[in-house]
């Protein structure tokens, strides 16, 4: 049994699971830091707290599904941080031969549920293993990682509605609501306005948080999981490219990777911020 | 050789390759717990409903929504079932391409994918109903396995050894009665074609309902002294190529069968073997790309070209060109 990380320990992993994102990208050339820097904080508290996830084999382990698969930087780092396969490996991300796809490919690492890309997948994919997993009446949770650009795709409206109507309160989406997309601000390019209105009108379960408070996000997972009849939204208020300041809020830095200075001066601050 | 099929100048007992589906769908429910059936309304069209009656725990009506079927059915692959998603073949395969594409094929994931009302003879709903580019774009997916079987027996089994089997696989069905031309005793394993007919003047290599016409088509070509060979190639992919290099290299001339557009499907299929290493003249019989239209079953395979006679008429060209 793993001993539950305290929220100060979860903060302080989150900084180093973010430096450890930044520096992959970095090495790769390419890759998608702002996204990796909004979701780090609650999939910190996911990955080392909420979800029963010590190995990436056992049968009855929580599956968590990253509908946004573009940011496989921060997942490829939080799977080697569980000591899933050798941290020395981020640096290959996303080169030939890499076990770190560009995006995430079922079987290339353990820990990786299935493959992500494309948008909009990962939440029916979720729904049908949290309907298997109550099937057979497994103590599993079905976690799904969407973006809140991601949520313009169809899809993920009809899984919602699945969601919903299976009555699965074994699953969990979190919403990275970022508020931004490739094209500049998602209330802009197309805008959803009140997402947690919208999810509630779905039937689901709402707890809106702010996605960077350690405390707000461990409270949260914990929540979901007493939630029953319906499954539950986390709508994680977020900050894109959070902890470096010339990335935060900064649509350019979805998909571009720092330079080693670049890089520096993220180190620094993320130190900064840990009181390093 | 006694033919491997039935006798298609008696009377032939006909019903469509969908029955077959659920027939295999009632053996599996009850012998293996791991199967789900997955449909997006359309239970009745399907027959999954059959499963749905008597296995209702395991059966998932996605409603109209056949992205997320796709995703589902990925879901409960992963916790180790075995779904069945089933529709009509131009919404399974069209409107869920990128979730076949990333979710289940990428991924190896041991999802079996039914595209329902295949080819022209789904008739009067007219062309967003037929589909006729199902078999070409899932044989293009890595990984995939695609079978168009002939009968509603060969529909069957086609089910249960892609049940049997790991991995995604796509199976095509037909809506409209068609002669049953096998029994239980005809083998069938994936990516083994079957010799329906033996001669040496002339391949038929057809797929589904198109190998009733090309025995319809042997009968009167050996009226006219040309002993054609038919091929049943249920299996599009992986297909049978040491089958059909033996074909062309006994006969000296192919010409290829299917209800689907002839651009990019079964007999581009069969060419790319053919071409590469036994090349020989070769006929596509098939739809030429175009869009279907409203009609009966038999008026459209007339008007598409999908009638012995053009198997025919293709047969006299290509043995024009014979060396």
């Amino acid at each position: 049994m793993e001993t539950m990380l305290t929220v100060q320990e979860l903060r302080h992993l989150a900084t180093e699971i973010r430096k450890d994102t930044l520096r992959s990208i970095t090495a790769a050339g390419s890759g998608h830091p702002g996204g990796s820097l909004s979701s780090a904080d609650i999939m910190t508290a996911l990955y080392f707290r909420a979800a029963n996830l010590a190995t990436p084999t056992d049968p009855d382990r929580d599956r968590i599904f990253w509908s946004k698969g573009h940011i496989a930087p921060l997942l490829y780092t939080l799977l080697a941080y569980k000591g899933f396969f050798p941290k020395e490996e981020l640096m290959t991300l996303r080169k030939f031969g890499s076990r770190l796809q560009g995006h995430p490919k079922k079987g290339s690492l353990p820990g990786i549920e299935t493959s992500t890309g494309s948008l909009g997948q990962g939440l029916s994919v979720a729904v049908g293993a949290a309907y298997a997993a109550r099937y057979d009446k497994l103590p599993v949770r079905s976690y799904c990682l969407t973006g809140d650009g991601e949520l313009q795709e169809g899809q993920i409206w009809e899984a919602l509605m699945a969601g919903a109507h299976f009555k699965l309160d074994n699953l969990c989406v979190i919403i990275d609501n970022n508020g931004l997309q490739i094209d500049g601000k998602c209330s802009e390019v197309m805008c959803l306005d009140d997402i947690a209105a919208k999810l509630r009108a779905f039937n689901w379960h709402v707890i809106s948080i702010d996605g960077h408070d350690m405390e707000q996000c461990v409270k949260a997972l914990d929540e979901a999981k007493t939630v029953k009849g319906q499954p539950t939204a986390i709508v994680a208020h977020t900050i894109k490219g959070k902890g470096v300041s010339y990335m935060e809020d900064v649509a350019g830095w979805h998909g571009k990777a720092p330079s080693q200075d670049e890089l520096a001066q993220a180190i620094r601050e993320l130190d900064a911020q840990e009181g390093k | 050789m006694a033919t491997a099929h039935k006798d298609v100048c008696g009377t032939l007992e006909g019903k469509a390759t969908r029955f077959g589906y659920s027939d295999a769908l009632l053996m599996l429910g009850g012998n293996d717990p791991r199967v789900f059936v997955l449909d997006a309304d359309l239970a009745k069209s399907t027959t999954t409903e059959r499963f749905k009656k008597e296995f209702p725990d395991r059966f998932i009506d996605c409603g109209i929504a056949e992205q997320d079927m796709v995703g589902i059915a990925a879901g409960l692959s992963l916790m180790g079932k075995v779904p069945f998603t089933s529709t009509y073949g131009t919404f399974m395969v069209d409107r869920a391409l990128d979730q076949i594409r990333v979710t289940v094929a990428y991924a190896e994931l041991n999802v079996k994918i039914i595209g329902a009302h295949g080819g022209i003879s789904v008739g009067p709903d007219g062309a967003t109903h037929q589909a006729l580019e199902d078999l070409g774009t899932m044989r293009m997916l890595p990984h995939m396995t695609v079978i168009n079987p002939c009968d509603v027996n060969e529909a069957r089994k086609a089910t249960l050894a892609v049940a049997a089997m790991q991995g995604p696989a796509f199976i095509r069905l037909g809506r409209e009665s068609v002669p049953i031309l096998t029994d239980d005793a005809t083998p069938f394993a994936i990516g083994e074609g079957i010799t329906f007919e033996d001669g040496d003047d002339v391949t038929i290599a057809a797929t589904g309902y198109m190998v009733y016409e090309a025995l319809l088509a042997h009968e009167e070509l050996k009226k006219q002294g040309i002993h054609a060979r038919v091929l049943n190639i249920h299996t599009i992919k992986p297909i049978d190529r040491d089958l059909l290099l033996k074909a062309a290299r006994e006969t000296g001339a192919v010409v290829t069968a299917e209800e689907h557009q002839v651009m990019g499907g079964f007999g581009s299929a069969v060419a790319e073997v053919i071409v590469q290493e036994c090349p020989v003249p070769m006929e596509f019989v098939g739809i030429k790309d175009r869009f279907g239209e409203s009609g009966t079953p038999d008026e459209l395979l007339t008007a598409f070209g999908c009638r012995h006679t053009d198997i025919e008429a293709a047969v006299h060209r290509v043995l024009k060109r014979k060396k």
